[in-house]
């Protein structure tokens, strides 16, 4: 397929989204809204694996079965009133396979400039926080782990560690593009995920959740960058923009504000729990 | 495509992202969270052109997993978005009676 049928297509699909996310908003058409998402994310499968012809294709297409069938599966089976945590949980694995994506990129990647390592980076920072992030609002919903807010002695100062050490990481990939210092910022990121998510009470994952899927989008936005997909660029961002608007529309709806959600632990204030 | 081309997509996704939920009502925050959860499954098409260039064949089981794990979130997403849409749906209908008694 040629480059200017692929890009129409993936303009088509963008535009698939941005209905459905519109469609969502509103009662009477939300679920049609979420069937024109699922067509436009047919096309756009279809259309990167007629551009890219991948060498060994049924690899790929079995792994695309074995997804869909663990996805569609669990979506079938969870009960109505643990949909929240299934949402976490496929959100926290789509935020592991965008970091995946931009960690497995930069050997490959040969342009090598400081911008392009640096997004490089990022994507594997904001995709590894929403990866354990989503996995602990997934176990404290679950109640494997308590739902009070979990603080420990020296917390905010472990806390500031991790990220100056993620930051300083941060740095050392996009000036050098060192595979082990990205893996490493990959595992300093999977901490602040953790440190992000213990302190926030029960009542408050929810809001939680809806952050992280913001964060998704960000990952999904940024590793389109990293990649050259207008696609993903787009899709991503109103993933992010959305998310963050809605997750402030949540916290208003329950009389919270976000800073008081994600620090409120730290500064005695009790979050409902 | 240059850097300021993608920025300029990038900052106009900004404002539709923005504008485009902006009245949504708040009995639909939660299907509304996991639809665009969905959407951004769709880095299930960046795992795919990554694994379709890659010679090493260590790197392509690494891309497979990525893939596994994008399609869960694209297909699981978009099925349980569906689902409880249909809950929705259901409770509304067991209700019409109420629904037109003011209107009277």
């Amino acid at each position: 397929m040629n480059e200017t049928w692929t890009a129409l297509l993936y303009l088509a699909a963008a535009v698939c989204f941005i209905v459905a996310l519109k469609a969502l908003s509103s009662p009477r058409t939300a679920r049609v809204g979420n069937l024109v998402g699922a067509a436009g994310a047919v096309v756009a499968v279809l259309v990167v694996l007629a551009a890219e012809r991948p060498e060994r294709l049924v690899w790929v297409l079995a792994a695309i079965a074995v997804g869909g069938a663990i996805g569609a599966v669990a979506a079938q089976r969870v009960a109505m009133t643990q949909m929240p945590q299934m949402v976490a949980l496929f959100n926290g694995v789509g935020g592991a396979a965008g970091a995946l994506v931009a960690l497995l990129e930069l050997p490959e990647g040969t342009s090598g400039e400081p911008a392009h390592l640096a997004v490089t980076a990022f994507t594997v920072l904001v995709g590894a926080v929403t990866f354990s992030g989503s996995l602990l609002t997934f176990a404290k919903l679950q109640e494997l782990v308590t739902g009070r807010p979990l603080i420990f002695p020296g917390m905010r100062w472990v806390a500031a560690a991790t990220v100056g050490g993620a930051l300083a990481t941060g740095v050392w990939v996009a000036a050098t593009g060192s595979v082990p210092g990205a893996a490493s910022l990959a595992v300093l990121a999977l901490g602040i995920g953790l440190l992000l998510v213990l302190p926030v009470g029960g009542a408050d994952v929810p809001i939680v959740i809806s952050l992280l899927n913001a964060f998704s989008g960000i990952t999904v936005a940024a590793s389109g960058y990293v990649l050259g997909n207008t696609l993903l660029i787009v899709a991503g961002t109103l993933v992010g923009a959305s998310g963050t608007l809605l997750t402030t529309m949540m916290a208003e709806a329950m009389g919270r504000s976000l800073p008081n959600i994600l620090f409120g632990a730290f500064a005695g204030g009790s979050t409902l729990g | 495509m240059d850097g300021v081309a993608l920025l300029t997509i990038f900052v106009l996704s900004v404002f539709v992202g923005y504008e485009v939920i902006s009245k949504v009502s708040s009995t639909l925050h939660t299907p509304l969270m996991s639809g665009s959860n969905a959407i951004s499954g769709i880095v299930l098409v960046g795992t795919i052109a990554v694994a379709a260039h890659t010679e090493s064949t260590g790197i392509f089981v690494l891309e497979l997993v990525a893939i596994v794990l994008a399609t869960v979130n694209l297909v699981g997403g978009f099925v349980v978005t569906d689902r409880m849409l249909g809950m929705f749906r259901a409770r509304a209908r067991q209700s019409p009676p109420e629904d037109k008694g003011p209107q009277r």
